[in-house]
């Protein structure tokens, strides 16, 4: 990876994410690197660091973050988060630093049709007829195939 | 003893094996898990594009259970930790409960708190106990080499399971296998990640973080793996063969679920346990066991 350019730094920008959950505690990261040799993530791919992406957000590096493809690579398994000593709720963070992303624009296209498929349907893997034929070959009970409810909750006006 | 029982959305269209597992454990041991139809997503995949709106989905499920009185067991690790995580950061009124009933007002619903959840393998071990399990057990399974594999959403973030095993040093689901008299293998990276949540974003580092436990268990010399989330399931079974091509290895490791080597031991048969439905073929590993 490129070194870290300072002279883009938004100063603001530890404040902004100090304020919202999972950001609270952030300053408090002494360095010690815990979250990033308990990664799983790290582990196989060295362009997921958590502990580099605590320091760019604390620079400031507000579009290196929030533009970056390597938030997106955090598995949110919280191996960080349970052994960081300083208490940063690092799982936390990393879902607070995708929603920002996904408020700027960047968002992976597995993610999107994620959402898009929930929130239309109320389910990650809708049920069809099909799916019911099979659960009632097994002796299942039937799952509706459709989700009024999401609907009510997530009207076009609010998404 | 009685529960509503979230399915979530992976485990009816892809893991019918664990539920159908589940539920015929659950017949046996006397736990009552009613279908609640109108549960919807339980907001984890949500979480990583729109916290709020997955915790308005959490939120949603739990006035479903509180509608009927009831607690709620769940089979998915996401779905324990997601619905459990709302259910904690809602059970005190104050702000951000009336900013999330004010959401649920659309479909009619108000969260007052109170409602449990709980993981299914958790239900075993603090309201039924090995001991009363134990009684229902009919055949031996000392000749079975298991790993179990935790997960994380099963125990963590720790701070919302209420002291619930141990996430450095976990022994919940060894203490269930154990019971059956099957061997559980310790081995390497036990803890480690199944990398599925990176599976929608980049396949090839959600299955090299899968494959780096599937290594570490068929040098530790188990037979097959034991775990109790689809979605880990989904990168160590439905994947193993992607694996296999991607990598080059071959594991043929059977993946089973806890209530699949419970039910085994109940005396359940194959079709019973779904074990027709596990991908990685289980047909030889446990040809002692039926008839």
């Amino acid at each position: 990876m490129d070194k870290l350019n300072l002279d883009r730094a938004d100063k603001n920008f530890k404040k902004e994410l100090t304020r919202q959950p999972g950001g609270e505690k952030i300053s408090a990261c002494f360095m010690c690197r815990s979250c990033t040799a308990s990664c799983p993530i790290t582990a196989v791919n060295d362009t997921f660091n958590p502990l580099r992406i605590i320091r760019m957000a604390l620079y400031g590096l507000k579009a290196e973050v929030l533009k970056s493809d390597f938030i997106w690579l955090c598995s949110s398994c919280y191996a960080c988060q349970e052994r960081c000593p300083q208490g940063v709720s690092i799982t936390e963070f990393m879902t607070l630093l995708k929603n920002l992303a996904v408020k700027a624009g960047n968002m992976p296209q597995g993610i999107r049709a994620q959402r898009d498929t929930i929130k239309g349907e109320g389910r990650i893997y809708p049920i069809d007829d099909f799916d019911n034929k099979k659960r009632a070959k097994a002796a299942l009970p039937p799952i509706p195939t459709s989700c009024e409810a999401v609907e009510k909750l997530f009207p076009p006006a609010r998404n | 003893m009685k529960y509503a029982f979230f399915l979530g959305c992976t485990i009816p269209a892809r893991s019918r094996n664990y539920e159908l597992s589940a539920r015929k454990v659950a017949d046996k041991l006397g736990i009552d898990l009613i279908d609640v139809a109108d549960f919807m997503c339980c907001g984890f995949p949500m979480k990583a594009s729109d916290s709020e709106s997955a915790q308005i989905m959490g939120a949603y499920n739990l006035c479903l259970a509180q509608e009927k009185g009831l607690d709620i067991c769940v089979l998915c690790s996401s779905c324990a930790s997601q619905l459990t995580e709302v259910a904690h950061s809602l059970s005190e009124a104050g702000p951000q409960r009336d900013r999330i009933n004010a959401e649920l007002s659309r479909a009619g619903l108000t969260y007052w708190g109170g409602v449990k959840v709980r993981h299914f393998a958790r239900v075993l071990l603090e309201d039924i106990g090995i001991e009363k399990i134990k009684t229902h057990f009919i055949k031996d399974l000392s000749d079975l080499k298991t790993a179990v594999h935790y997960g994380c959403h099963y125990l963590k973030p720790s701070e919302i399971y209420d002291g619930f095993d141990d996430v450095e040093n976990p022994k919940s689901l060894e203490t269930l296998v154990a019971v059956t008299g099957a061997r559980v293998m310790d081995y390497p990276g036990k803890k480690r990640c199944c990398g599925g949540p990176v599976l929608p974003v980049d396949e090839n580092v959600a299955l090299s973080v899968a494959k780096e436990k599937l290594d570490d268990i068929v040098d530790a010399g188990a037979d097959a793996m034991c775990l109790v989330c689809p979605f880990c399931s989904v990168m160590y079974d439905d994947n193993q063969k992607s694996i296999e091509s991607e990598f080059g290895a071959a594991y043929h490791l059977p993946v089973l679920y806890l209530t699949q080597i419970l039910g085994l031991a109940m005396g359940f048969n194959r079709k019973e346990l779904g074990l027709n439905m596990n991908v990685v073929k289980t047909k030889k590993l446990l040809s002692q066991y039926f008839e």
